[in-house]
């Protein structure tokens, strides 16, 4: 098992055909069941990592956390699809750290090529590169991959559980198995005897287990439906548990202060901090310090009171020096090159019209509502923790790390996550709190990091800068040779999550824009890794998040360079490159409306991005009021296949929408002095219902295969806002956010 | 010194100092988790309380200023028995990751109880403080709307 951990490390060559050697070479190995996680009850069964059935209940486990976008209740409707039974007579519950609940769909965007034209062999390959995510002990709710990852898995769980529970029905009424049918949570036999599944679990857990056959659409009850949520009356009623929330009995609360600068710690003095209201200890925690009292906000008071002489940044100090760095990343040779179609090199053809534009995107911050946090009890021999997280395994492991215990010896709790976005795959405040509790052995503590600390302490969205040349000629665009460069997310975020050095093309640092589903006759799509060292990670959508906002600018100032209406325009190259692509910008041209003109003091524009296999079109209505500019309306259609629950993937495309539009406003982290100068949500403001759009959304499904929900609404709001500012305005802005270009309503 | 407050109509009491923003003091001493902390600048209204029957941000209100009766979350309604607005809220399926949804309930709570027939106009004016990154401000407003539907018959 080491061996094929280590050959796949070696072979971690992403974007390349190296991996899906690795991925083979392992075949014997990731097909091997993992072993099940949930112990067998008293009275009942443990069906597979997914369903455990005894005398009290029906327990569903989610394999992926729920962080707002929903998995938890259609990963459940997919099982309870198959097993019978009603969301609201079933507990789900989360998944522990585990292999069996690794993510098979993660990897499966590395394989080459663009996703949207991927046919049968292509999109076989990604599954093969997906169990490599076993390999890896890749469970990670990320990527808009849960239900890639769930969708038959889930459903195979529940109707392996139900026929189980027939065959041990049949051996209990002496009748044959195909005199039986199941309904809500029971067997019902011919003669209308009913045995509930609680009574039949523990004879049904004994009964050999069978690859049962899946039920065709026609005869979904919940799939394609919009079911409750099942964390909804929690949510609503203030009894959700999340990270913050747990309160294991005697418990302390600490707060922390970590390097500003990110590096180390020279010294500091707590003389002052110890004698303050509530304070128990001041602790070094290596590069941070934590005060430990009897209530949060003491903590808190007494951090402001510790002298700390931190060490320097091992990145440029001013955020004009980081940029400077970016830009010298073009002269570096380019990582990939993963569009090179006709001649780019040759530049603008013959009797073209060129355009040349340079883009500018910020560094980010995610800004969860919930403030990172975490909560550990250590024993000695033994640790359990409570982390809101993305990435169980990953975060016990690196617990484990910290405390000297192995990986067995730490149960990691994930309650509900306030809001993740990609931050919560970073382990950080996780490790924090596990280097706490082992100096603070016997008593529970909760690490809680201020809205100062965690907007300061954040792996950003990387700033980038991107350098665009095209050429239009006779109505349609002939070149287009796009180069981007920008720290990467996926070299920074490997190394740090599991010490891994990729190599290779990296596609994810030019997704969305090298797939940019445009037939262009000269089109080449360059990435560059710029050389410097900020802390960055995955932040809603990734890379696609500034690389849709160069594309589809871009394609505006062609569509406006070609004399035709950017719409149409985008049609003009999409239709027979990408149909479902193509689909969504007709049905939000539909929804619209659009004409192409607008009134006086109103502006429109659309974009459009393919990312994490969902295409997804947006128009945009801007209107000039006496306050400012407000964003008045925004259409969405969306295509991710079938549509597993309808009223989740509304919530996501808009709430993904909205994610977008603040930081195409409003947002932007900025450094001096090695550190961020945002502090707090004044500094760093985000849509709010003043400022809301309307919103319509329309979810098409004819894309054969499933696409994510999550992330892919977010990329093309900002391009969309910033072609609807040009017809407003006349004025294009080329840099984010777009507050720095425009007066906005307050 | 001990401080006595009524929360939720229940008397409860603390010797936490006086300065003590009441938001920890319900978190971390009274165990009462449903209030929420954002940002501690009364930027986001993630812990907005009623304080006799209007809406607060208990991260500005120190222990020794609190002035009258204190309602939570946990004081609305239960999953057992929502409170009118929570069922709307429920209804409209409005949570996501759902950590400012306590604030926001109390806050169009508050609204409601001085106009029961909010505009969309008065529905920007009065939530705008609440911050929501997930984006569930469509979902609030119709949520809102409903509710007030129900409450004025």
């Amino acid at each position: 098992m080491a061996n094929i951990r280590k050959i796949a490390r070696r072979t971690f060559l992403i974007g390349s055909a190296a991996i899906v050697g690795g991925a083979a070479f392992g075949a014997w190995y990731v097909n091997r069941p993992a072993e099940n996680p949930l112990k067998t009850p008293e009275g009942g069964a443990a069906f597979n990592p997914f369903v455990l059935i005894d005398q009290n209940g029906i327990t569903l486990i989610a394999k992926h956390v729920e962080m707002g976008q929903g998995s938890r209740t259609t990963l459940a409707a997919l099982i309870a699809e198959e097993l019978d039974v009603r969301l609201e007579d079933v507990r789900v519950l989360q998944g522990q750290p585990a292999q069996a609940y690794y993510n098979s769909a993660l990897l499966g965007e590395l394989v080459p090529g663009n996703g949207y034209d991927r046919g049968g062999f292509a999109h076989a390959l990604g599954e093969t590169l997906g169990v490599l995510g076993k390999v890896l002990n890749m469970q990670v709710t990320g990527g808009s991959s849960a239900m890639k990852d769930g969708f038959t898995q889930m459903r195979l769980a529940g109707a392996s559980a139900r026929e189980a529970l027939k065959d041990a029905a049949a051996a209990r009424l002496g009748v044959a198995k195909s005199q039986l049918k199941t309904e809500n949570g029971q067997v019902i036999a011919a003669d209308g005897t009913t045995l509930a599944y609680t009574e039949l679990a523990a004879e049904a857990g004994q009964m050999d287990l069978s690859e049962p056959e899946l039920r065709p659409a026609s005869e979904w009850k919940y799939i394609g439906k919009s079911m409750p949520r099942v964390d909804m009356a929690g949510k609503v009623t203030g009894t959700a548990q999340y990270g913050m929330d747990v309160r294991p009995e005697g418990l302390k609360f600490a707060a922390l202060r970590a390097n500003p600068k990110r590096t180390g710690m020279t010294k500091f003095d707590a003389s002052a901090a110890e004698t303050m209201p509530g304070v128990e200890g001041v602790y070094d925690l290596g590069d941070a310090i934590a005060v430990v009292a009897n209530n949060t906000w003491l903590a808190m008071q007494a951090l402001e009171a510790v002298e700390v002489t931190w060490g320097a940044a091992l990145y440029p100090n001013e955020t004009d020096q980081i940029f400077a760095r970016i830009e010298q990343g073009f002269d570096l040779e380019a990582n990939s090159t993963m569009r090179d179609d006709g001649d780019a090199e040759a530049g603008a053809p013959t009797g073209s019209l060129a355009v040349e534009a340079q883009y500018k995107a910020p560094y980010l911050a995610h800004a969860a509502m919930e403030p990172l946090n975490a909560t550990a009890l250590y024993t000695g021999d033994a640790m359990e923790i409570w982390s809101g997280n993305q990435g169980p395994m990953l975060h016990r492991q690196h617990a484990a790390a910290e405390a000297g215990l192995t990986e067995e010896q730490v149960t990691l709790h994930t309650p509900y996550l306030g809001g993740g976005f990609g931050r919560r795959g970073d382990f950080d405040y996780t490790s924090y709190v596990a280097r706490l509790a082992v100096q603070m052995q016997g008593t529970p503590v909760m690490l809680t990091w201020s809205r100062e600390e965690d907007m300061r302490h954040d792996f950003y969205r990387p700033g980038a800068l991107a350098r665009m040349k095209g050429a239009v000629k006779d109505g349609r665009a002939v070149l287009l040779d796009g180069q981007v460069s920008a720290q990467s997310t996926t070299v920074q975020v490997m190394k740090r999550w599991m010490d891994f050095e990729v190599g290779g093309p990296d596609k994810g640092h030019v997704d969305a824009i090298f797939n940019a589903p445009y037939a262009i006759e000269n089109h080449r799509v360059r990435g560059y890794h710029a050389d410097v060292d900020v802390p960055v990670g995955a932040w809603r959508s990734v890379a696609a998040s500034f690389n849709a906002f160069f594309q589809d600018s871009f394609m505006d100032e062609m569509a406006h360079a070609a004399g035709v209406d950017p719409l149409e325009f985008r049609l003009q190259h999409m239709r027979e490159e990408f149909p479902e692509g193509a689909a969504c910008l007709e049905k939000v041209r539909e929804m619209s409306a659009w004409t192409g003109s607008t009134p006086e003091g109103v502006g429109r524009g659309v974009a459009f991005a393919y990312s994490f296999g969902t295409p997804v079109a947006q128009v945009v209505e801007v209107v000039q009021q006496d306050s400012g500019i407000h964003v008045n309306k925004v259409w969405i259609a969306c295509d991710m296949g079938t549509a597993l629950d309808p009223s989740i993937i509304e919530a996501q495309m808009f709430g993904g929408m909205v994610y977008g539009l603040s930081a195409a406003i409003y947002e932007e982290i900025t450094f001096s002095n090695g550190e961020v100068e945002q502090y707090n949500f004044p500094d760093f403001d985000a849509t709010r219902m003043h400022t809301m759009p309307e919103v319509e959304v329309a979810i098409l499904e004819a894309q054969e295969h499933l696409g994510g929900a999550g992330e892919p609404g977010t990329p093309p709001i900002a391009p969309a806002l910033a072609n609807a500012l040009f017809d407003l305005t006349g004025t294009r802005a080329r840099e984010l956010p777009l507050n720095k270009t425009f007066d906005f309503k307050y | 010194m001990a401080t006595r407050l009524t929360v939720n109509g229940k008397q409860l009491n603390t010797d936490l100092p006086e300065d003590v923003p009441l938001l920890w003091v319900l978190r971390d001493e009274f165990g009462m988790t449903g209030t929420k902390f954002g940002c501690g600048v009364s930027a986001c209204g993630a812990c907005t309380v009623h304080i006799d029957g209007e809406a607060q941000r208990s991260c500005q209100v120190a222990l020794g200023d609190v002035w009258g009766d204190v309602t939570t979350i946990e004081g609305l309604g239960t999953p057992d028995n929502m409170a009118v607005i929570q069922q709307s809220w429920l209804d409209h399926q409005v949570a996501q990751c759902g950590w400012c949804q306590s604030g926001q309930i109390m806050q169009a709570a508050s609204l409601l109880a001085q106009n029961p027939t909010p505009t969309d106009q008065d529905i920007d004016d009065a939530m705008q403080g609440n911050l929501c990154r997930c984006g569930t401000y469509p979902r609030i407003r119709a949520a809102i709307h409903d509710a007030a539907s129900k409450i004025g018959g």
